[in-house]
């Protein structure tokens, strides 16, 4: 498969009053050409950060302190501001959460849509009204034509966030950056956005990396899945590897602490006991050892390395070592391995 | 066998209106009428702007009700004056746990002065020595450290100030709880050690819950039973497993398939029912009992069809 962004053992620390906190420790990740990559984890994992550095949109008191983000094999971290300019929102764009806060409250919608046509490429403003136009129809404006020359506030937020992705996309970018677009609606409106993200990528063929932390919005939309926790990648793999055969014991207390529709009350929820560290000090060896009731002694000590499960498949726990002894899985994890076994996966 | 059971919140033809007369009035609640029963947990589930927190805002009587009665243990609580001693002893036996965990506690009190607020209001403790004592306690019941009652509120993460928010409720011993989407802001691993203390603390003594939330499994999970609003109405209450296998009306069946389920071969079948928008009530319709316990917005004619 053709590679067209490398993320290489990235580090981002933020200098803060009360000291340096190490927000992304060692991230390396590759996104295929037309593939949808999701990652997820807590608020504070820092897969806000990981996307942001790519397209250095990070505060002021960021630092990218190691590691490289090679697109198409070029180096965009070494890149000046004014080539960065060229990138974002053409090449590599970005759909922020928030719909409300993300468009100009005092710019029509029509206009909005058009300006990175008229900042980009060299085109006359009449066509890039035109093509603004034809991308709100694509992205299911009712009447584009009319409801070009209204504002935001005109709109609904659903809308408003169709409007956010027509923005994005206007340019056919190679990889729209979607970084929770879907939090901040409700459900229906939300399996509509989903439905529209993978419409359109069928149409322009673009990657998109998704973020959210809601595991059900990454089953339906995902090829890739990245689990994250306290500035790591914890495991990732397929979406098939992750939901039907998850080895890491973050990603089971995350797909077991949230009821189906088929967990009835009398049993009690499974939850992830305790907080995530506080990243101005990072422990010493697994970072999610105090919470996880699976850990062994090396997890204090030593952080432990990526195992591979399968192809294209690791997790970083040393459960996966070959000296490790058997634990037992939550009971509805090993559900989702006997599924794995009907899909004609292996089961450790 | 239903109505063996006692009622405690009693909801008949509730009204909600705003800017009444103008141009951009609103009817957030329009003729809600439904009973909470002693001990329950029952959820109200809807999309945003369909009434539900407004519903729950009536209940508590942070607005005064457009129309309609509110009775609470058979008393009519819809017109008590709201800085009257009635509406004081009110508020003791009904509490509210708030969705947003930074913005409903006052960042300049200490969490003891926050928890043991309503402690003072009602005169429940004598002296700061009992004072203190009661927060321990009620700090200790949520799982969190009695020792940090000096701190303030910025010195917790969200999953330990919505602790402190139901400590707050549950301080003054309320019979009956409205929690306003209190586990949305979050994150998933955190939702479920709020919804296992609730659920333990109801046990414990015996609260009556209303859950108003827009996330339908976690709403399935806790409650027993579940009303579905939408624009201003509810459109549909039944028990929750009953709600989620034989959903009737097409509202309900278009919330439940938008519903992402952690499992990718379900998604990639998924099929999405979508709902008209465009007319969904008509005059002749109403919230009638079609089935034991299940009652549906719709007319004379579709509750018949179900006999």
């Amino acid at each position: 498969m053709d590679k067209i962004l490398e993320v290489k053992d990235l580090h981002v620390n933020f200098a803060t009053y009360n000291g340096t906190v190490q927000a992304i420790r060692g991230v390396s990740f590759d996104l295929n050409a037309g593939e949808t990559l999701a990652i997820v984890g807590e608020s504070g994992s820092g897969k806000s950060i990981t996307v942001r550095s790519i397209l250095q949109l990070l505060a002021k008191n960021a630092d990218i302190a190691k590691g490289s983000i090679l697109y198409h094999g070029d180096d965009l971290l070494q890149k000046s501001e004014k080539e960065m300019d060229d990138i974002r929102g053409n090449k590599i764009s970005m759909i922020f959460q928030d719909p409300m806060t993300s468009l100009d409250p005092t710019m029509p919608i029509g206009k909005q849509v058009a300006e990175p046509l008229l900042i980009h490429n060299n085109v006359s403003k009449k066509d890039a009204m035109a093509r603004a136009e034809e991308v709100l129809r694509l992205v299911g404006i009712p009447n584009p034509e009319a409801r070009m020359k209204d504002y935001p506030h005109q709109f609904s937020g659903g809308q408003r966030q169709r409007i956010v992705i027509a923005i994005a996309i206007v340019d056919y970018p190679e990889i729209l950056i979607a970084d929770e677009p879907t939090t901040a609606l409700d459900v229906t409106v939300q399996a509509q956005i989903i439905d529209l993200l993978r419409e359109l990528q069928q149409k322009i063929g673009t990657s998109i990396i998704f973020i959210t932390h809601d595991l059900g919005v990454v089953a339906g939309i995902a090829d890739r899945v990245a689990v994250m926790y306290a500035g790591k990648f914890v495991e990732y793999g397929s979406v098939n590897d992750i939901f039907y055969n998850p080895q890491h014991p973050y990603t089971w207390g995350l797909l077991d602490s949230m009821p189906t529709l088929e967990t009835s009350e009398n049993n009690r929820l499974n939850s992830i006991p305790g907080t995530p560290p506080n990243l101005l000090n990072p422990p010493k060896g697994d970072a999610f050892a105090p919470r996880n009731k699976y850990a062994m002694e090396i997890d204090e000590e030593e952080q432990p390395p990526y195992f591979k499960v399968s192809k294209n498949h690791y997790a970083a726990t040393w459960l996966l070592h070959p000296n490790a002894p058997k634990v037992d899985p939550p009971a509805s994890i090993k559900k989702r391995f006997e599924k794995f076994k009907e899909l004609g996966g292996s089961v450790k | 066998m239903v109505d063996e059971r006692e009622k405690i919140v009693q909801v008949k033809n509730l009204k909600q209106y705003f800017n009444i007369g103008k141009p951009n009035e609103v009817k957030a609640v329009d003729d809600v009428s439904f009973d909470i029963y002693k001990g329950e947990t029952f959820g109200l589930v809807g999309e945003s702007g369909s009434g539900k927190s407004t519903t729950g805002r009536s209940i508590i009587r942070l607005y005064n009700p457009t129309d309609g009665q509110i009775l609470f243990n058979g008393q009519d609580i819809s017109k008590i004056k709201s800085h009257g001693p009635q509406m004081k002893e009110f508020r003791r036996e009904m509490q509210m746990i708030f969705q947003d965990p930074y913005a409903s506690l006052n960042p300049r009190m200490k969490v003891k002065d926050i928890i043991a607020e309503g402690l003072d209001v009602h005169g429940l403790v004598k002296g700061d020595e009992e004072r203190d004592k009661r927060v321990r306690e009620l700090l200790d019941m949520v799982h969190l450290n009695p020792e940090h009652m000096t701190r303030y509120p910025y010195e917790f993460s969200g999953g330990q100030r919505q602790r402190i928010g139901i400590a707050r409720a549950l301080a003054v011993e309320p019979q009956f709880v409205i929690a306003d989407e209190p586990i949305s802001a979050l994150d998933v691993s955190i939702q479920a050690q709020v919804v296992n203390l609730m659920q333990d603390i109801q046990k414990e003594q015996g609260l009556t819950y209303m859950f108003i939330a827009h996330d339908l499994s976690m709403v399935k999970y806790i409650s027993d039973r579940i009303a579905v609003m939408y624009h201003g109405k509810i459109v549909e209450l039944a028990d929750s497993d009953e709600i989620y296998n034989h959903p009737l009306h097409a509202y309900t069946q278009s919330l439940l398939s938008a519903i992402p389920v952690p499992d990718p071969a379900i998604e990639k079948t998924r099929e999405r029912i979508d709902f008209d928008h465009s007319q969904p009530f008509s005059d002749d319709q109403s919230l009638q009992e079609v089935l034991p316990g299940h009652f549906l917005y719709c007319n004379a004619a579709t509750a018949a069809s179900f006999k």
